[in-house]
Protein backbone atom coordinates (compact mmCIF):
# COMPACT_ATOMS: atom_id res chain seq x y z
CA UNK A 1 0.00 0.00 0.00
CA UNK A 2 2.54 2.39 0.86
CA UNK A 3 4.63 1.39 -2.10
CA UNK A 4 1.44 1.84 -4.36
CA UNK A 5 0.60 5.83 -3.33
CA UNK A 6 4.92 6.74 -3.55
CA UNK A 7 4.86 5.67 -6.94
CA UNK A 8 1.85 7.79 -7.65
CA UNK A 9 3.31 10.25 -6.46
CA UNK A 10 6.84 10.04 -7.36
CA UNK A 11 6.24 9.12 -11.40
CA UNK A 12 4.11 12.71 -11.05
CA UNK A 13 7.12 15.25 -9.77
CA UNK A 14 8.48 17.36 -12.28
CA UNK A 15 10.35 20.31 -10.91
CA UNK A 16 12.67 20.22 -7.87
CA UNK A 17 14.38 21.90 -5.49
CA UNK A 18 11.30 24.37 -5.50
CA UNK A 19 7.98 24.65 -3.66
CA UNK A 20 5.36 26.12 -5.82
CA UNK A 21 2.33 27.81 -4.23
CA UNK A 22 -0.28 29.86 -5.72
CA UNK A 23 2.20 30.29 -8.93
CA UNK A 24 4.63 31.89 -6.85
CA UNK A 25 8.03 29.40 -6.62
CA UNK A 26 9.94 29.52 -2.78
CA UNK A 27 13.80 28.58 -3.47
CA UNK A 28 13.66 26.60 -0.39
CA UNK A 29 10.90 23.62 1.05
CA UNK A 30 11.97 25.07 4.36
CA UNK A 31 9.78 27.76 5.52
CA UNK A 32 10.87 28.90 8.82
CA UNK A 33 9.19 30.59 11.63
CA UNK A 34 11.05 34.06 13.19
CA UNK A 35 9.67 33.56 16.97
CA UNK A 36 11.56 32.10 20.01
CA UNK A 37 14.84 33.12 19.32
CA UNK A 38 17.34 34.45 22.00
CA UNK A 39 18.48 37.89 19.79
CA UNK A 40 17.07 39.60 16.79
CA UNK A 41 20.24 38.81 15.20
CA UNK A 42 20.49 35.30 16.14
CA UNK A 43 17.30 34.75 14.12
CA UNK A 44 19.02 36.27 10.68
CA UNK A 45 21.73 33.93 10.91
CA UNK A 46 19.79 31.15 11.84
CA UNK A 47 17.36 31.95 9.06
CA UNK A 48 20.02 32.39 6.47
CA UNK A 49 21.74 29.20 7.42
CA UNK A 50 18.21 27.22 7.06
CA UNK A 51 18.21 27.97 3.15
CA UNK A 52 15.06 29.35 3.73
CA UNK A 53 12.97 31.93 1.45
CA UNK A 54 10.37 31.94 3.72
CA UNK A 55 9.29 32.98 6.98
CA UNK A 56 6.36 33.75 9.03
CA UNK A 57 5.25 36.08 11.25
CA UNK A 58 2.99 37.07 13.60
CA UNK A 59 1.12 39.99 14.07
CA UNK A 60 0.87 42.23 17.52
CA UNK A 61 -0.16 45.27 19.42
CA UNK A 62 2.66 47.59 18.54
CA UNK A 63 4.36 48.71 21.60
CA UNK A 64 3.72 52.47 22.24
CA UNK A 65 5.62 54.87 23.84
CA UNK A 66 8.86 52.27 24.83
CA UNK A 67 10.07 50.95 22.02
CA UNK A 68 13.39 49.76 22.03
CA UNK A 69 14.14 50.67 18.15
CA UNK A 70 14.10 47.33 16.99
CA UNK A 71 11.95 46.41 14.84
CA UNK A 72 11.24 42.95 13.22
CA UNK A 73 10.93 43.96 9.88
CA UNK A 74 15.03 45.81 10.09
CA UNK A 75 16.09 42.24 10.72
CA UNK A 76 14.25 39.94 7.54
CA UNK A 77 15.67 40.70 3.96
CA UNK A 78 12.73 41.53 2.16
CA UNK A 79 13.84 41.24 -1.00
CA UNK A 80 14.97 37.72 -0.33
CA UNK A 81 12.49 36.42 2.17
CA UNK A 82 8.85 35.92 1.38
CA UNK A 83 6.77 37.03 4.51
CA UNK A 84 3.71 34.78 5.82
CA UNK A 85 2.36 36.40 8.17
CA UNK A 86 0.29 34.28 10.48
CA UNK A 87 -3.03 34.48 12.49
CA UNK A 88 -1.06 33.05 15.53
CA UNK A 89 -3.30 33.32 19.06
CA UNK A 90 -6.23 33.66 17.21
CA UNK A 91 -9.76 30.56 18.61
CA UNK A 92 -12.32 32.10 16.48
CA UNK A 93 -12.83 32.92 12.66
CA UNK A 94 -13.76 36.44 13.23
CA UNK A 95 -10.31 37.53 14.39
CA UNK A 96 -8.18 35.02 12.40
CA UNK A 97 -9.92 37.22 9.26
CA UNK A 98 -9.24 40.56 11.05
CA UNK A 99 -5.48 39.87 12.23
CA UNK A 100 -5.04 37.93 8.32
CA UNK A 101 -6.23 41.77 6.91
CA UNK A 102 -4.11 43.60 9.29
CA UNK A 103 -1.27 41.27 8.22
CA UNK A 104 -1.89 41.96 4.40
CA UNK A 105 -2.09 45.94 5.14
CA UNK A 106 1.05 45.74 6.61
CA UNK A 107 2.77 44.36 3.78
CA UNK A 108 1.17 45.65 1.07
CA UNK A 109 3.55 48.82 0.67
CA UNK A 110 6.80 46.87 1.65
CA UNK A 111 6.44 45.30 -2.03
CA UNK A 112 6.90 41.50 -0.66
CA UNK A 113 5.44 39.24 -2.82
CA UNK A 114 3.91 37.43 0.81
CA UNK A 115 1.11 40.35 0.76
CA UNK A 116 -1.72 38.32 0.02
CA UNK A 117 -0.33 35.36 1.73
CA UNK A 118 -2.01 34.04 5.02
CA UNK A 119 -1.24 30.79 7.17
CA UNK A 120 -4.25 30.32 8.96
CA UNK A 121 -4.51 29.17 12.23
CA UNK A 122 -7.87 29.15 14.63
CA UNK A 123 -6.78 27.28 17.57
CA UNK A 124 -9.48 25.45 19.66
CA UNK A 125 -7.35 25.00 22.74
CA UNK A 126 -4.62 26.87 25.15
CA UNK A 127 -3.24 23.65 26.09
CA UNK A 128 -3.00 21.16 22.95
CA UNK A 129 -2.92 24.43 20.37
CA UNK A 130 -4.77 21.93 18.53
CA UNK A 131 -7.04 24.14 15.28
CA UNK A 132 -10.84 24.21 15.86
CA UNK A 133 -11.73 22.47 12.49
CA UNK A 134 -15.22 24.09 12.21
CA UNK A 135 -13.60 27.49 12.90
CA UNK A 136 -10.55 27.09 10.84
CA UNK A 137 -12.66 25.83 7.54
CA UNK A 138 -14.82 29.06 7.95
CA UNK A 139 -12.13 31.47 8.22
CA UNK A 140 -10.12 29.36 5.39
CA UNK A 141 -13.63 30.46 3.24
CA UNK A 142 -13.69 34.26 4.14
CA UNK A 143 -10.08 34.34 3.26
CA UNK A 144 -10.11 32.49 -0.31
CA UNK A 145 -13.30 34.94 -0.73
CA UNK A 146 -11.16 37.95 0.13
CA UNK A 147 -8.70 37.32 -2.20
CA UNK A 148 -5.78 35.90 0.00
CA UNK A 149 -4.27 32.63 -0.53
CA UNK A 150 -4.22 30.65 2.53
CA UNK A 151 -2.06 28.29 3.88
CA UNK A 152 -3.36 26.48 6.37
CA UNK A 153 -2.47 24.98 8.94
CA UNK A 154 -4.29 21.84 10.46
CA UNK A 155 -5.02 18.68 12.53
CA UNK A 156 -3.19 15.47 10.23
CA UNK A 157 -6.61 14.41 9.46
CA UNK A 158 -7.27 13.46 5.67
CA UNK A 159 -11.46 14.21 5.45
CA UNK A 160 -10.52 17.86 7.22
CA UNK A 161 -7.38 18.26 5.07
CA UNK A 162 -9.72 17.55 2.15
CA UNK A 163 -12.72 20.39 2.85
CA UNK A 164 -9.91 22.20 3.18
CA UNK A 165 -8.06 21.67 -0.31
CA UNK A 166 -11.70 22.25 -1.88
CA UNK A 167 -12.83 25.56 -0.09
CA UNK A 168 -10.30 26.71 -2.08
CA UNK A 169 -6.45 26.69 0.21
CA UNK A 170 -3.55 27.41 -1.46
CA UNK A 171 -1.86 24.56 0.34
CA UNK A 172 -2.66 22.30 3.24
CA UNK A 173 -0.76 22.55 6.29
CA UNK A 174 -1.37 19.33 8.41
CA UNK A 175 0.79 19.29 12.07
CA UNK A 176 3.26 16.61 12.56
CA UNK A 177 1.95 16.67 16.21
CA UNK A 178 1.03 19.56 18.91
CA UNK A 179 2.74 23.14 18.14
CA UNK A 180 6.43 23.70 19.83
CA UNK A 181 5.79 20.20 21.04
CA UNK A 182 8.60 18.33 19.12
CA UNK A 183 7.40 14.73 19.08
CA UNK A 184 8.02 14.38 15.35
CA UNK A 185 5.71 12.54 13.15
CA UNK A 186 3.04 10.84 15.22
CA UNK A 187 0.63 9.69 12.64
CA UNK A 188 2.92 8.60 9.46
CA UNK A 189 -0.75 6.92 8.18
CA UNK A 190 -2.52 9.86 8.21
CA UNK A 191 0.25 12.21 6.22
CA UNK A 192 0.13 9.43 3.75
CA UNK A 193 -3.33 9.46 3.13
CA UNK A 194 -3.54 13.09 2.97
CA UNK A 195 -0.65 13.13 0.74
CA UNK A 196 -2.94 10.49 -1.93
CA UNK A 197 -5.88 12.25 -1.41
CA UNK A 198 -4.87 15.64 -1.76
CA UNK A 199 -1.83 14.61 -4.69
CA UNK A 200 -3.14 11.88 -6.08
CA UNK A 201 -4.99 13.67 -9.21
CA UNK A 202 -3.78 16.72 -8.60
CA UNK A 203 0.32 15.98 -8.06
CA UNK A 204 1.66 19.80 -8.09
CA UNK A 205 -0.89 20.45 -5.03
CA UNK A 206 1.53 21.98 -2.61
CA UNK A 207 1.32 20.17 1.14
CA UNK A 208 3.19 20.77 4.13
CA UNK A 209 3.90 19.32 7.27
CA UNK A 210 3.82 22.16 9.76
CA UNK A 211 4.51 22.04 13.49
CA UNK A 212 5.63 19.05 15.53
CA UNK A 213 9.05 19.03 14.53
CA UNK A 214 11.59 18.42 16.97
CA UNK A 215 14.93 17.41 14.95
CA UNK A 216 16.34 16.61 11.44
CA UNK A 217 15.08 13.39 10.70
CA UNK A 218 11.67 14.69 11.89
CA UNK A 219 12.45 16.59 8.92
CA UNK A 220 13.71 14.13 6.50
CA UNK A 221 10.78 11.82 7.05
CA UNK A 222 8.10 14.36 6.21
CA UNK A 223 10.08 14.40 2.28
CA UNK A 224 10.19 10.47 2.62
CA UNK A 225 6.44 10.63 2.67
CA UNK A 226 5.89 12.63 -0.26
CA UNK A 227 5.36 16.44 1.32
CA UNK A 228 6.56 19.67 -0.64
CA UNK A 229 7.27 21.56 1.84
CA UNK A 230 7.83 22.07 6.08
CA UNK A 231 7.23 24.23 8.22
CA UNK A 232 8.60 25.08 11.72
CA UNK A 233 10.23 27.34 14.37
CA UNK A 234 10.83 26.02 18.16
CA UNK A 235 13.26 23.12 16.79
CA UNK A 236 15.40 25.57 15.47
CA UNK A 237 15.18 28.40 17.74
CA UNK A 238 15.47 26.62 20.96
CA UNK A 239 17.91 24.22 19.85
CA UNK A 240 21.33 24.54 21.62
CA UNK A 241 22.78 26.04 18.46
CA UNK A 242 19.89 27.17 16.60
CA UNK A 243 22.55 28.02 13.38
CA UNK A 244 23.62 24.79 13.43
CA UNK A 245 20.54 23.09 13.31
CA UNK A 246 19.41 25.16 10.85
CA UNK A 247 21.58 23.94 8.74
CA UNK A 248 20.88 20.19 9.68
CA UNK A 249 17.26 20.77 8.86
CA UNK A 250 18.35 22.39 5.41
CA UNK A 251 20.39 18.91 4.76
CA UNK A 252 17.68 16.61 6.17
CA UNK A 253 14.87 18.61 3.98
CA UNK A 254 17.45 18.00 1.01
CA UNK A 255 18.20 14.14 2.01
CA UNK A 256 14.65 13.31 2.54
CA UNK A 257 13.32 14.94 -1.09
CA UNK A 258 16.19 12.92 -2.35
CA UNK A 259 15.06 9.76 -1.17
CA UNK A 260 11.74 9.95 -1.70
CA UNK A 261 12.65 10.66 -5.86
CA UNK A 262 14.95 8.18 -5.27
CA UNK A 263 12.44 5.75 -4.28
CA UNK A 264 12.57 3.80 -1.15
CA UNK A 265 12.56 0.17 -1.31
CA UNK A 266 9.46 -1.84 0.17
CA UNK A 267 9.93 -3.19 3.66
CA UNK A 268 10.12 -7.34 4.11
CA UNK A 269 9.47 -9.35 6.87
CA UNK A 270 12.93 -11.06 5.63
CA UNK A 271 16.09 -10.83 5.22
CA UNK A 272 17.41 -10.47 1.17
CA UNK A 273 21.23 -11.44 0.82
CA UNK A 274 23.00 -8.82 -0.90
CA UNK A 275 26.10 -10.83 -1.54
CA UNK A 276 25.52 -13.57 -4.38
CA UNK A 277 24.25 -16.74 -3.41
CA UNK A 278 26.60 -18.90 -6.33
CA UNK A 279 29.72 -19.74 -6.07
CA UNK A 280 29.76 -20.02 -1.88
CA UNK A 281 32.52 -21.88 -0.57
CA UNK A 282 30.89 -22.29 2.58
CA UNK A 283 27.75 -24.63 4.10
CA UNK A 284 24.93 -23.29 5.81
CA UNK A 285 22.91 -24.38 8.74
CA UNK A 286 20.03 -25.05 7.07
CA UNK B 1 -9.48 66.94 24.24
CA UNK B 2 -10.93 63.82 23.54
CA UNK B 3 -10.68 60.08 24.98
CA UNK B 4 -10.03 57.30 23.02
CA UNK B 5 -8.91 54.34 22.91
CA UNK B 6 -5.48 53.52 21.96
CA UNK B 7 -4.40 49.77 21.86
CA UNK B 8 -6.87 48.74 24.62
CA UNK B 9 -5.75 51.74 26.83
CA UNK B 10 -7.44 54.61 27.54
CA UNK B 11 -5.90 57.62 26.13
CA UNK B 12 -6.40 61.70 26.11
CA UNK B 13 -5.81 63.07 22.78
CA UNK B 14 -5.63 66.97 21.24
CA UNK B 15 -9.21 67.13 19.98
CA UNK B 16 -7.45 67.82 16.03
CA UNK B 17 -5.17 64.89 16.06
CA UNK B 18 -4.93 63.24 13.09
CA UNK B 19 -4.02 59.49 12.99
CA UNK B 20 -0.43 60.37 12.14
CA UNK B 21 -0.21 62.18 15.25
CA UNK B 22 -0.73 59.42 17.34
CA UNK B 23 1.70 57.64 15.53
CA UNK B 24 4.20 59.97 15.59
CA UNK B 25 3.30 61.13 19.29
CA UNK B 26 3.41 57.04 20.48
CA UNK B 27 7.28 56.79 18.47
CA UNK B 28 5.63 54.80 15.70
CA UNK B 29 6.64 54.13 12.45
CA UNK B 30 4.00 54.46 10.45
CA UNK B 31 6.23 52.03 7.50
CA UNK B 32 5.53 48.75 9.67
CA UNK B 33 2.74 49.03 10.82
CA UNK B 34 -1.17 48.87 10.06
CA UNK B 35 -4.28 50.99 11.76
CA UNK B 36 -7.30 49.79 12.41
CA UNK B 37 -10.30 52.48 13.87
CA UNK B 38 -13.28 50.99 15.22
CA UNK B 39 -12.61 47.80 13.33
CA UNK B 40 -11.58 49.32 9.93
CA UNK B 41 -8.16 49.16 8.52
CA UNK B 42 -7.13 52.76 7.70
CA UNK B 43 -5.44 53.04 4.31
CA UNK B 44 -1.62 54.37 4.67
CA UNK B 45 -2.63 57.36 2.47
CA UNK B 46 -4.97 58.64 4.69
CA UNK B 47 -2.88 58.64 8.18
CA UNK B 48 -2.30 62.40 7.86
CA UNK B 49 -5.99 63.07 7.10
CA UNK B 50 -8.02 61.39 9.48
CA UNK B 51 -8.98 63.17 12.26
CA UNK B 52 -9.53 61.02 15.50
CA UNK B 53 -13.29 61.41 17.32
CA UNK B 54 -14.04 60.63 20.60
CA UNK B 55 -14.59 57.29 21.96
CA UNK B 56 -12.54 56.02 18.65
CA UNK B 57 -11.24 52.64 19.36
CA UNK B 58 -7.41 52.37 17.76
CA UNK B 59 -5.60 49.58 16.83
CA UNK B 60 -1.86 49.90 15.41
CA UNK B 61 -0.23 46.76 14.38
CA UNK B 62 3.19 45.55 13.52
CA UNK B 63 4.83 42.46 12.22
CA UNK B 64 6.95 40.24 15.59
CA UNK B 65 8.09 36.93 15.32
CA UNK B 66 6.04 34.00 14.80
CA UNK B 67 5.86 30.92 13.92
Amino acid sequence: MESNSSNILSQSVQDDGFLSIAGKILNSRVIVGTGKYDTLELMRETLKASGTSCVTVAVRREKLYDRDGKNLLDFIDLQRYTLLPNTAGCFNATDAVRVARLGREILRDLENPGADWVKLEVLGDSKTLLPDPVATLEACKRLVDDGFHVLCYTSDCPIMAVRLKEAGAASVMPAGSPIGSGQGILNPNNLRIILEYLKGDDPSYPVIVDAGVGTASDVSQVFELGADGVLLNTAIAHARKPVLMAEAIKNAALAGRQAFLAGRIPKRLYATASSPEEGLITSRPW
Amino acid sequence: MLTIEFNGKQEQIDGSATILDLLQKAGVEPKFCAVEVNLEILPKHQYASHRIHEGDRIEVVTLVGGG
